[in-house]
């Protein structure tokens, strides 16, 4: 299924030039360091076998580091990386955004996490909770207030199985102490309360609030109650898999399929006591590396257990990482992984005869955070599409070593991308799909080219497993052949007919 | 395999699917260590109690669900609506991208916004190299004709002063000297998004008025306040001036901003308030505010230059519409149009036509406070009772305001007023004194599924419905809308309730 191409380098050179034009001297030169066009591959790579394949090229840039003040960063901040990455999702927890409305009002509900439960009952996802701080809680400090909150609270959702308290920028600024707030109210009520410091100043991005985050759980909740259990020699845990659109559950039934039982789900539909149980487990599944490597190196640290990268994205590399997890196994789990294969095979071929034809060749430029700008390359390339460019929010530099087992050379390569590059960079490489979030959707279509959110799915989903595939592949086709994108130009100004292919 | 290429279930279905069904029943009942269903019961009937209510009202603390935003929100909203203006919010980053999503997400449209990006340093140092950096670079690579700035919590408690900081900034050459960069603190753990707006318009004036010599003139200043419906009620307030024959300038005008074409072109900027207007804006003979709760300030403001001020609460529906209309006629000394006194016979009509249907019905109400008083003011104008009116960021002003308001009309008799409540609570007024509609933004659908009572989204934020936006709500023509979406719900409500074969369908009418 892997594709052979290559994108057109000196053109991205010759573009990442040109927006380095538009800063003040200073700055064009910090910028640059973030730009690059991936160089040299490996004699033979094919791209099918992700990040354990051959390299493919190198697309090395600065990351990591502050964003420059002014220039319109996608970025977000440590909150969101902690309350609306981690924690957010683990449903029976009440996750306080402590500190003023805002925070909480915008992440309420946009993440997607997707769980069962009793909403308001027995889990809390869908809610925006908050100590709501008025001026007197900054000159007097909030920890009176957050003590009153949580008795509140437990009034409130008396099922609930703890409380995380996500702190927003004012916490860390006025001195609170919610770390003794919590150990006090956690010996009162007897349930897990988790003081996280993950106010949005701190860091460059979204990413340290994952990385605060994971320290959270390995601080307050592992190892801090005895929740008996079963351990069997099947046992995984699915790691950095926030369940958007329902991708958790898309998984989780081909690892059923393949003979393992999924003990913990970090932390898409989880509940906290999943979460506890986690150390037991044989094997540590990682999807989304960049936001819960730190809590999988710590268990392989303190428990001994190994943990794997796997990507589930398209059957290319479904197959590969199906393979790979069962090795690890041992014979009975990977012949079970080969009849999955070849129990999906039919759905897969069936996928890429209907949409290929419809695809082949289109060129996309990915613009997401996480794993997702390398992750979902090869599902693309399984429809025989090709990626022209790819970037990430708030990746570190070993992501992007990773990122080379995925793309060609000459892919225009950008980290921390500013609202006038992505502009300009999709403007005069004009891909035939741009996938990234709802402040870049609406700017790239009114352009007239296809968009589809990669963040959120765009509201479909799940995107990951074989299931996930035929969405993301009806998803891509529905995106680039609507026929909108024919109806642009008025046709006393038209001067060529569009090509379009009719919904199937 | 519930899975075909043929016919791709997404999320909607796919989870329904047995083989799904029993996975997600396998993984609770394994490894999920749940509440007990018979707990989870009791705990659901129990929310539905008097018992519960009355401890849910008594929070002090937790908010839970509330139906506001912060400050800053509205100052990005309020210098969306000038030309070729970027807004700037000083302090932390992750703020400016949640403005840009939530505004990008109502209105499905790009927005704009830059932020100073302050980090940990800054907060120990101060962001003044924040601001001088950032200035210069937003300034050099979006090529705005003004940059607004405001503030972040951040900023505020570590009390960065914008003033002095811009003329640093002007004087390193960030900006050139003369370039305009209206400011307002904007801190979002007072008050909220309503006043964010009304920091940022005061500021906008301030930054031109300030040391400048009133000549009044004849012109009337309109300012429409925080509304996600600018894009269809701003155009419908330019229309009535305009038939009017008014001289006005509208003072922050989102509507353009928040509408551009599709045609091959992303545009930053659009429309908006010029900069030259603003500034002449100070020799209005009057200003006219049509949401008071969003312009306490910039009104104060405005009358102490000499200008007669005047303000209404969001004129939806006839009593409101013919209030500004008449004000607007006496201030400009113009007639009222016959044209709109068609019109307003034409919303009469409608609303005759459709009485029956809305008589004596229920509602809860919820959003920003000035749309709660407008169509608590509607819903009584058609025979309808607002019998919950919560606003999240109503003031105990507000609440005076709004029972002087309900006790103005028999139909207001039993309503009541929430000020300071959030929609958790909103959720035990409603279980414990059900209403038949429920009026408010998308938030208000976890409602309608706990309560079983159906939403009309008729404010900001609407996440889930595409496009309600473009058309107007004030005025008579935007009345004729908003009655039409009241009554596609009754009407929705009525066939829902009688659609069952040999069962509830002798009421499944044809017509109604």
């Amino acid at each position: 299924m892997s594709l052979d191409y290559e994108n057109d380098g000196a053109l991205h050179e010759k573009v990442i030039e040109e927006v380095l034009s538009a800063y003040p001297d200073k700055f064009a030169k910090r910028r640059k360091k973030h730009l690059s066009v991936a160089k040299g591959a490996e004699e033979g790579a094919t791209g099918a076998e992700g990040e354990d394949g051959q390299v493919l090229s190198e697309c090395d840039v600065k990351s990591n580091i502050k964003s420059i003040p002014g220039v319109m960063t996608v970025r977000g901040c440590a909150y969101a990386g902690s309350k609306g990455v981690v924690w957010g999702p683990i449903k029976d927890m009440v996750h306080i955004s402590h500190g003023p409305v805002g925070c909480g009002q915008y992440s309420w509900s946009q993440r997607r996490n997707y769980y069962v439960g009793t909403t308001g009952i027995d889990t809390f996802v869908t809610m925006q909770v908050t100590s709501d701080f008025q001026e007197r809680d900054i000159v007097f400090g909030g920890d009176k207030k957050l003590t009153k909150v949580i008795d509140e609270l437990e009034q409130m959702f008396p099922l609930s199985h703890g409380i995380t308290i996500q702190s927003e920028c004012p916490i860390g600024l006025i001195g609170d102490d919610i770390e003794a707030v919590a150990k006090k109210k956690t010996k009162e009520i007897d349930k897990t309360i988790v003081p996280v410091r993950c106010e949005g100043f701190r860091g460059v991005s979204q990413s340290l609030g994952h990385h605060i985050a994971n320290d959270t759980i390995r601080d307050w909740v592992l190892d801090k109650k005895d929740n008996a259990f079963e351990a069997g020699p099947y046992d995984v845990n699915v790691i950095g898999d926030y369940n958007i659109g329902g991708d958790a559950w898309a998984s989780r039934i081909l690892l059923e399929e393949i003979g393992l039982r999924v003990v913990g789900n970090w932390s898409g539909d989880a509940t906290l006591g999943e979460i506890e149980r986690s150390p037991k487990a044989k094997l540590n599944l990682i999807h989304c590396y960049r936001s819960m490597n730190y809590i999988c190196r710590h268990m392989e640290e303190k428990y001994g257990i190994a943990w794997m990268e796997y990507n589930f994205f398209g059957p290319s590399q479904i197959a590969v990482s199906l393979r790979k997890i069962a090795k690890h196994f041992g014979p009975e789990i990977e012949a079970k992984a080969e009849a999955v294969i070849e129990k999906y095979k039919p759905l897969v071929d069936a996928v890429i005869a209907k949409y290929r034809p419809r695809l082949e060749g289109k060129s996309v430029m990915l613009y997401v955070g996480g794993l997702r700008p390398r992750h979902v390359i090869t599902a693309y390339e399984d429809l025989g599409m090709e990626i022209a460019g790819t970037g990430y929010e708030f990746a570190h530099s070993d992501d992007y070593q990773r990122t080379g087992h995925y793309v060609r050379k000459g892919t225009l390569i950008y980290d921390d991308v500013t609202g006038y590059e992505l502009e300009k960079f999709i403007e005069r490489i004009r891909p035939d799909l741009v996938g990234s979030g709802i402040k870049e959707k609406y700017p790239v279509q009114k352009m007239g080219i296809p968009f589809r959110q990669m963040h959120s799915w765009d509201y479909s989903g799940p995107y990951h497993g074989y299931d996930g595939f035929a969405i993301f592949a009806r998803d891509m086709d529905l995106a680039i052949n609507n026929p909108v994108w024919g109806l642009f130009d008025p046709p006393w100004k038209k001067d060529e007919a569009p090509l379009l292919q009719a919904a199937e | 395999m519930p899975q075909s290429a043929e016919k791709v279930l997404d999320h909607a279905k796919l989870f329904h699917e047995p083989e799904y069904q029993e996975m997600l029943a396998r993984k609770r009942d394994t490894f999920e260590c749940p509440a007990s269903a018979e707990a989870v019961e009791a705990q659901r009937e129990y929310t539905k109690t008097w018992g519960y209510r009355e401890k849910n009202l008594a929070r002090e603390a937790a908010v839970i669900n509330p139906a506001k935003a912060c400050q800053p929100l509205g100052a990005v909203f309020a210098a969306a609506g000038f030309e070729k203006t970027m807004s700037f919010v000083h302090g932390s980053q992750g703020c400016v991208a949640y403005y840009r999503s939530h505004l990008s997400r109502h209105f499905k449209e790009p927005a704009s916004a830059v932020s100073s990006s302050m980090t940990e340093d800054a907060a120990v140092f101060g962001g003044l190299n924040n601001m001088i950096d950032g200035l210069a670079n937003t300034y050099s690579l979006y090529e705005p004709k003004m940059i607004a700035v405001s503030t972040t919590c951040m900023a505020e408690v570590i009390g960065d002063d914008l003033k002095s900081f811009i003329q640093n900034a002007k004087k390193k050459g960030s900006v050139p000297e003369e370039y305009d960069v209206p400011f307002a603190h904007t801190p979002a753990f007072v008050g909220s998004h309503v006043d964010g707006y009304d920091n940022m318009i005061k500021g906008v004036l301030d930054h031109f008025w300030a040391g400048k010599e009133r000549k009044a003139g004849d012109t009337i200043n309109i300012i429409p306040g925080f509304d996600g419906f600018c894009v269809g009620n701003n155009r419908e307030y330019k229309r009535i001036l305009d038939l009017m024959g008014v001289k006005y300038t509208l003072i922050q005008d989102a509507s353009d901003q928040f509408d551009t074409p599709s045609d091959g072109h992303f545009r930053m900027y659009s429309g908006g308030t010029t900069l030259a207007d603003t500034e002449a804006a100070l020799n209005a003979k009057a200003t006219v505010s049509l949401q008071a709760w969003c312009t306490r300030k910039t009104l104060d403001y405005i009358g102490e230059t000499g200008q007669e001020t005047a303000s209404f609460h969001y004129p939806l529906g006839v009593a409101a519409t013919d209030e500004l209309l008449m004000k607007i006629s006496a201030l400009a000394g113009v007639a009222i149009p016959e044209q709109l006194t068609l019109e307003r016979g034409r919303l009469i009509d409608a609303m005759a036509d459709s009485q029956a249907y809305l008589h004596g019905k229920k509602y809860a109400i919820f959003g920003d406070p000035d749309f709660v008083q407008a169509m608590a003011r509607f819903v009584m104008e058609t025979g309808g009772e607002p019998t919950h009116c919560l606003a999240t960021n109503g003031t105990k002003a507000w609440e005076e305001e709004m029972r002087t308001l309900l006790a103005s009309s028999p139909f207001g008799g039993d309503a009541k007023v929430w000020g300071g409540k959030d929609l958790w609570a909103l959720r035990s007024l409603m279980l414990t004194e059900p209403v038949d509609f429920l009026i408010g933004s998308s938030y208000g659908k976890y409602l309608e599924r706990d309560t079983g009572t159906p939403l009309i989204r008729l404010t900001f934020p609407i996440f889930d419905r595409h496009h309600h936006h473009r058309f107007p709500l004030v005025g008579y023509q935007g009345g004729l809308r908003l009655l039409t979406t009241i009554l596609d719900k009754v009407f929705d409500k009525l066939d829902r309730d009688s659609e069952v074969p040999a069962k509830t369908d002798i009421s499944f009418d044809l017509t109604r």
